[in-house]
This record gives C-alpha cells, structure tokens and sequence, in this order.
C-alpha cells in the first residue's frame, strides 16, 4: 500500500476547473516530482492534501487513513510538512523560534503546566531548544540562529523553511518549488539535502520546475497539464513522451 | 472613579420631528400602517445609503474601514446647522431660503469634502503600507479627535435645526400621509445616488475607480494615478455622508456629536449587509436597514431600547453567515 | 531622554526587577497621600486590564475592542452573587473569572476566523451589546442604568480590606502575580504558538498548530484576567454601572497596549501611565485640560502610528531593530 494515495481529486473555483479527477500516489521512501506548466493545479492539490482547502470530489489517504475533512493542523501532526511556494516565515521571529514552531505539535505542555514551571515542562523546553537546534544545524544555519527570518538572504530562507518543516518530525516532506531563486551552486547543495533527507527515510513529495532537479532526483515523476494527470513515470519515460514534450519541457534551467 | 464621560451625550438621538404617523388622518387599517411605516423606513434607509456608500467606496478601494466616516456624516450635520442658522439670521425669507438651500448642500459638502481627502493625506496616506493594525487605531484616532473638536466647538448639549426650513406641506394619498420633506429627502438621495452610480458605471474616471478597487499596482501599472483616485474617493463618500447630515438635521430637528457613532455604526452594517466594496450594495443594504428599523420599532414594543444591540446582531450574524452579503464577494475571512 | 530610556531598558533585569518592587513596596510610606494611593489602585486595575488585553491583542495579534464586556462581566457577576447570594468577595474571584472565561469562549468561537478589521467592528459591537444588556436589564438583575451597589469589600480571615493603602497593597499584589503569570506564558510553547499564529496565521496551522484552540485561550485568558480586574474593581468602588463599560474604556485599554508596546509587559505599565495617571497628574495642574483629553488622546493615537507604530516601549525583540537603526545612523 502506498503511504500517500490520492484518487479522483477534483476541485473548481467558479467556473474554474483547477484540479481535474486526479490520481497519483506516494510510496514510502521515494522522491516523486510534481511537474507541469504553470497554473497546472500543483499547488492547489498540495493545498488539498494539507487540508488548506476542500475538495469538491475525491478521496485522500495517508496510510490508509482519510484526509479530507481535516485541518490542516491535524494533518501535519499525522506526519505530512510542506513548504510554500511564496515563502512562509514568521518574519520577525528568531531563525531559532521559527524551527521551534515545527515541534509544537510533537510536544504537548499547556495552559496549566506553563503557568506553573513544572519540571515536565521545563525539560520539554529543554528538549524542544535542542532539537530545534540540531535542525539548525543539519540545515546549515548555525550561527543565525537569533537573526530575525526576515532578514535572512532568500537562500537561506528557503532553507530555514525546510528546516521548520522538518521539525515537524515528518513522514512525507511536501515541498513547494524548492529551488525557485537559487542559483546554481544552492541548487545543487538542495538537490545533496533531499537526497540526505530520503536516505534518512523521509519521503519526499516535490513541485518544481527546475529540471536539472527534477531530473537529477527523481526516481518517479506525475505531470499535470490544466488540471489533467497527463503522464507519469520514471524521468526517461517522461522525458521521452510525446504528450509533455507538447504540453511544456525544454525548460532547461 | 471611573473615566468621567459626558452623561449629557445620551447615545440615541431623534425625536425633534416625527415622521408622519397618521396623525388626525383616518387611520386605515393594519395595511395602511404598514406601508406608512414603509415609507418612512425608506426615508431613513435613504440616510443609511448615503453614509454608506462613503464606507463602501474607502474600503473597496483601500480595504480600510474609515472609522471617521460617521464622524465626517455629523460634521456635516453641524455645518448645515451653522449655514442656515446664518442664512436666517441674514433676514433670509422662506422662498429665498429654499433656494438658498442647495448653496448650503454644496458648500457642506464641498467642506467636508475638503476635511475628508486631509484627513486621508494626514492619518491614512503615511500608513498605506503599514500593518494591519496601524491603519484601524489611526482610524480610530481620527474619529475620536473628530468627535471631539465638534463637542468642543458646538458644545456637548443637543442642537436644534431651525425648523420649517423645507415648509410643513403634507399630501394625502389614500389612508397614507407623505410630507414635503420626506419627498426632498427622497428625490435628493435618489439623485445623488444615481449620480455615483452613473459616475462609476458609465464615465473614464469611475472605470479608474473600479479598477484601483481590484488591484492598485495593475492599475498604476495601466497609468492610473492612484493617489488622486483615492483622494477623489475621499471627496465623493464624506460629501454624500455630509448631505446626508443635513437631511438627518432637517428631518429629525435635533443633532448631537454622538450622532455620528450611532449612525455611522448602522451604515456600517447596512455596507456589509448590501456587501462590502459594492456600490449598489450599500444602497440596498441601507434601505433594508432602514425599512427593518421602522418596522421593528413599529410593531415590536420596547424595539426602540434595545434597536442598536439588534443592528449589532445583525451584523454579527452576517457576518459569521454570509460576510459576503448580498451582493458583494469574499473578503471577510482570513485566509 | 533617549540615552536614559537606553541605559534602563539594559539595566541587568533582575537588579531592575528587584529595584522596582522594593519601589512599589515603599510607595505608600513614601507618598502619604490618599489621593494619589488612590488613584494608583486604579493604576493597578487598568494595569492588570491592559495586561488581560496584551494577551490577545498582543501576543495573539487579535484584534478585540470590546474587552470592557469581560471586565463588566466579571464586575457583575461578582456584584450579583455577593449582594444576592452573600457569597464573599474572594470566594467571587476565581468564579468571576471562570464566567468571564466561560463568556469568552462561547462568543469568539464563532467569529475567530473574521479578519482583522472585520474582528474589530464584531468585537465593538459585544461590547456594546453587553453594555446594552445590562443597561436595559431585562431579568431585572443588573440594576439597569443606575448599576448595583452595596458591593462588599474583601476580607482575609476576617481583615477587611477597606483603606487606600490596604487596597494598595491587595492591588499590588495581583499585578505582580499578573506579570509572573505573563512572563510564564510568554516564553511557554503557548505563548510562542500566539507569536506564530500573529506572524503567519496559515502557516502557524500548517505547522501543527490548533490555531482555533490557541486563539480561543487567548481569549478565554484574556476574559479571565480581565475578569479578575472586574471583582477587584467591583469590591473597591461598591458600586458598578454600565457606563464603566463602555466602548470608550474599551478603547483606552486597546491603547494602553499598542500605545505602550504591543506585546511587552513594561509597555503596558507605560501605556497605562500615560492613560490613567497623566490625565490625573494634569488634572491638578489645569482644570480645562480634561475636555481636551479626548482630543489630545485622539490625536496621539494617529501620530503614534505614524512616527513611532512599534508603541513607547516596544518588545525586546522590535528593540533589536530599533537598537540597530540607531547605531547606523
């Protein structure tokens, strides 16, 4: 069984079809591309796993569990992350605070432990401060960790989302356009971190344009087209068929 | 020792003139009351509209809601009261005086007209790309500050408009009594709403408006002064607030600084109710509105008590509802 | 003045802390005027209101201009059980407290997802509603536009509490209690869930975090304190009317924190000094400035937002930024 199934996913906005009886899945442990031209109705079905938005028809399971009809909240504590494609930050929240955010919901003190200090909060503080450190650091962030996110570089908000989202302990990584923005040599250091990412058994689901990435990393990719599923397959399968080629390829970064 | 306030300033205004409840008329029955209270509804619906169409236009095009406004709408009440007053004093007769008032309708407006687009260049313009919250305490602080100064100028005690300005002629038609004044009001509300409509339906300049109200930047992009687009909309909305300052003058005789927070706050919700940002929404919203509050105090007893609380409610409950309104889009909710 | 603001905001803290309580210790044997003992009871009151209020309006970046409804809330239920019921002050407190949190939950619920602005005008319009509900008094119970009176005054075992500097004392020691209280939850993962949830309400959601839950809190705790500042404001002053309650006072609050420093607690202090003492201070000094208040205050609201939006003592961490500007320039 595949750890992310999607069957028949359809949603419209007015007259607008944007995602069209779609149907793909996510094994566990792979790195599947979502690919296509733009307003293809990638990041539309990225909202509707996450629970952002409802869909009008069709089913989302997540090891076998139902979706729809979740907050988004609820799904990411089941162990799907994204990150946005127009970047997310808490902009004037320490580098630091922010990857803390990501382990609010793998932690639980409340209203009344807080209030009074109990040693079980105090070392779940302890422990949240460390972890979010070590995401940090795996993210290549040391030493800004009390920079305020919105005055970090683009590159390195791009990765400090990442590293937010992994705080999150996820089983699936969904990430939003990646390596939008970055240049070559950031390009390939994301392209090392996925891989690391994958090796560490976390599946990767990605939209992105960029096809030396896509390419490069993939070991299966969907290809979406006006909200049509048009192909899917392995990178030379795609490469080579004659449907994608017409809808869009050649974007060579 | 509480905040002292001005136990003076009682919160509901109203009372100086009452509309035309059958008096010494045969009273026909139930149906007669009920289109008579119709028409008088629509005559306050009428000021509703008016007031707000200047909430409408500020947010849709800015997406700001001009606390202010209610204050510009009475600003204008006490103005009308001064000119007239003057005008009086001048020795003016009765016909001359009728003529006189249109002078009085545009210099108002044009006055307040003038305090609108400084109050946007002073306390709106610096904070366009401010935070959210910015722009909602510095609306507030113009309404306060507005409040104020009328309080301190006229005085915080009621103020009498001179009456028989429009001539007490009533018409009967039927079991129904409609007076000179209700017509006046009417027919102006009417034209000048006409007039906005045509204005930013049919003419270059109202286009301009709408598009500025879609996206700024596009329409900057398309040659648009925006600036001036949203100094015009702050000329526009603070003038019809003003005549509908005067008319409320004129209509109910008494005005009070407050009048401002209880009127602006029902114009609000007529906005919302006719939806947001949507210009023949605010005119349907107010004269819903308007008819709703006649009807209910007419024939729920104890209505009046309890009329803002419900006017509240209703906006609540539009708004947790149907924010969009009748006939506006989704802008209510976060996203 | 500057440099001076400077030199105290990095005063090691705890010397500073340690230094200001002593202070606030000492103020009555300082100041042996009942007046001004008074009128810092007041202080405390609206202290510990604009604290209630930081908790949603600043931590949680909601906007709420109606929050006069918990404090009146609290006051009546308080006024209610202790004049009908006999039930004693304290023992009115946490119950006070519970209702106003109670009352909270059961109005935001519905209207948590409204925008900013959209919030605003529904939160004005509870307020008013509350106002108006007590005013008109339709159980006869609320004593409609003349209140109730005959409130008692708060006795521990058996010591009533009913001199400027008792009350001084009892005020005192709730607003420490109130700023502990805070800073806890300030650096606590609710706390940073209400700094999410103000940055980036959608991605804080996205992030795992229950955002209606968090928000519904804020405001329960909000309504709890305020609440709190409801029983002590009810016992002081023994008698309690609507007027109290009204959009204006709620409005005052709103100030108390954005004027003072959305989100920091010395901000608070700031802002209700400047909302609650000045007017007193000048009050003595010239009569007629009292009907220029509102103007002044009006006006102030714009101008801060334009020259100085952070508020007078900003949170630590909109002072790093300042800070910064400072030194480049």
């Amino acid at each position: 069984m595949a750890l992310l199934e999607v069957r028949n996913l359809t949603k419209s906005f007015g007259g607008l079809v944007a995602v069209n009886d779609v149907s793909f899945h996510v094994d566990e442990g792979e790195i599947l591309s979502m690919i296509g031209p733009n307003g293809a109705g990638k990041t539309t079905i990225f909202n509707l796993i996450t629970g952002v938005l409802p869909p009008d028809k069709g089913e989302i399971r997540f090891n076998g569990r139902n979706l729809v009809g979740l907050r988004p909240h609820q799904i990411t504590e089941l162990g799907i992350a994204r990150t946005f494609q127009t970047i997310r930050l808490f902009p004037n929240l320490t580098v630091l605070e922010n990857v803390m955010a990501g382990l609010h919901c793998r932690t639980k003190a409340g209203l009344w432990s807080s209030l009074f200090q109990t040693r079980v909060q105090q070392e779940e503080e302890k422990f949240i401060r460390e972890k979010a450190l070590e995401y940090v650091r795996f993210m290549g962030l040391e030493g800004l960790e009390f920079e305020l996110a919105k005055n970090l570089p683009y590159g390195l908000q791009k990765r400090l989302e990442i590293a937010r989202a992994l705080a999150t302990n996820p089983r699936i990584l969904m990430l939003d356009e990646p390596a939008a923005g970055l240049n070559e040599q950031e390009t390939s250091e994301l392209m090392e971190t996925i891989t690391k990412l994958r090796d560490q058994g976390i599946t990767i689901f990605l939209i992105e344009h960029d096809m030396k990435v896509v390419m490069g990393i993939s070991e299966r990719i969907i290809v979406l087209d006006n909200g049509y599923k048009i192909a899917e397959g392995t990178p030379e399968e795609i490469q080579n068929n004659p449907r994608v080629i017409e809808a869009y390829l050649g974007k060579e970064e | 020792m509480a905040l002292p306030l001005k136990a003076i300033a009682a919160k509901r205004k109203g009372g100086g003139y009452s509309p035309p409840l059958l008096k010494g008329f045969d009273q026909g029955g139930a149906m007669d009351i009920f289109l008579q209270q119709l028409i008088n509804g629509i005559t306050i619906g009428s000021f509703y509209a008016l007031i707000a169409l200047g909430y409408t236009m500020v947010y849709g095009v800015l997406k700001l809601i001009n606390f202010a406004h209610g204050d510009l709408f009475m600003t204008g009440s006490y103005l009308g009261l001064t000119l007239i007053s003057m005008l009086i004093g001048a020795g003016l007769g009765n016909q001359a005086l009728l003529l006189a008032l249109v002078g009085v309708f545009i210099v108002v407006m044009l006055i307040v007209a003038g305090l609108g687009v400084g109050i946007e260049r002073i306390a709106y313009r610096p904070l366009r790309r401010a935070s959210r919250l910015a722009p909602v305490v510095s609306a507030l602080g113009v309404a306060i500050a507005l409040q104020n100064s009328v309080m301190l100028i006229y005085g915080p005690r009621y103020r009498v408009y001179p009456r028989g300005v429009i001539p007490p002629v009533y018409w009967q038609i039927g079991g129904l009594q409609i007076s000179l004044l209700q017509v006046f009001v009417l027919v102006l509300s009417l034209v000048l709403m006409a007039a906005l409509y045509y204005f930013i339906h049919y003419t270059r300049l109202g286009t301009a408006v709408r598009a500025t109200a879609l996206d700024h930047d596009v329409a900057r992009l398309m040659g648009i002064d925006v600036d001036a687009i949203v100094r015009l909309i702050f000329i526009i909305g603070p003038a019809l607030g003003a005549a509908g300052g005067i008319m409320v003058g004129l209509y109910y005789g008494r005005i009070n600084f407050t009048l401002g927070w209880g009127y602006g706050l029902k114009a609000f919700t007529a906005a919302i109710l006719g939806g947001i940002g949507n210009i023949p929404g605010a005119m349907l919203g107010g004269m819903l509105l308007g008819i709703f509050e006649t009807l209910a105090a007419g024939f729920i007893p104890q209505g009046g008590a309890w009329k803002e609380a419900i006017v509240f409610l209703i906006l609540i409950l539009i708004l947790i509802i149907r924010p969009r309104g009748i006939l506006g889009e989704r802008v209510a909710e976060k996203l | 003045m500057k440099a001076v603001l400077n030199y105290l905001r990095n005063l090691d803290r705890r010397i500073l802390y340690g230094a200001l309580i002593a202070g606030a210790l000492l103020i009555p044997v300082i100041i042996r005027n009942d007046y001004w003992i008074s009128a810092l009871v007041l202080f405390g009151i609206w202290a510990i209101l604009g604290l209630s209020l930081n908790i949603i309006v600043g931590y949680a970046g909601l906007f709420q201009l109606g929050h006069a409804a918990f404090w009146a809330v609290g006051a009546y239920t308080t006024a209610i059980l202790n004049i009908y019921l006999k039930v004693p002050i304290l023992v009115c407190m946490p119950i006070s407290a519970l209702v106003a949190a109670f009352f909270a939950i059961l109005i935001s619920r519905p209207i948590l997802h409204l925008r900013g602005d959209y919030l605003c005008i529904v939160t004005i319009g509870f307020g008013e509603i509350v106002r108006l509900f007590l005013y008109n008094d339709p159980f006869k119970i609320t004593g409609g536009v003349n209140g109730l009176r005959g409130i008692a005054r708060p006795s521990i075992f058996g010591l009533e509490i009913n001199t400027p500097t008792a009350y001084y004392y009892y005020v005192l020691f709730f607003v420490l209690i109130t700023i502990l209280a805070m800073q806890r939850l300030e650096n606590s993962r609710l706390g940073r869930a209400w700094n999410y949830i103000r940055e980036d309400e959608l991605a804080a959601e996205a992030m795992g975090i229950d955002t209606v839950k968090a928000k519904l809190l804020a405001f329960a705790l909000g309504a709890a304190w305020a609440g709190v500042a409801g029983n002590i404001y009810a016992s002081r002053y023994t008698v309690i009317a609507p007027e109290t309650f009204s959009f204006w006072n709620s409005v005052v609050m709103f100030c108390i924190v954005v004027l003072g420093g959305t989100g920091s607690i010395p901000g608070v202090f700031v802002g209700t000094a400047g909302m609650i003492l000045l007017p007193e201070l000048l009050r003595t000094i010239l009569s007629s400035i009292l009907e220029w208040r509102l103007l002044i205050f009006g006006i102030a609201m714009v101008a801060m937002m334009i020259f100085r939006p952070e508020g007078l003592w900003p949170h630590r961490r909109y002072r790093l930024e300042l800070r910064r500007e400072e030194t480049s320039s």
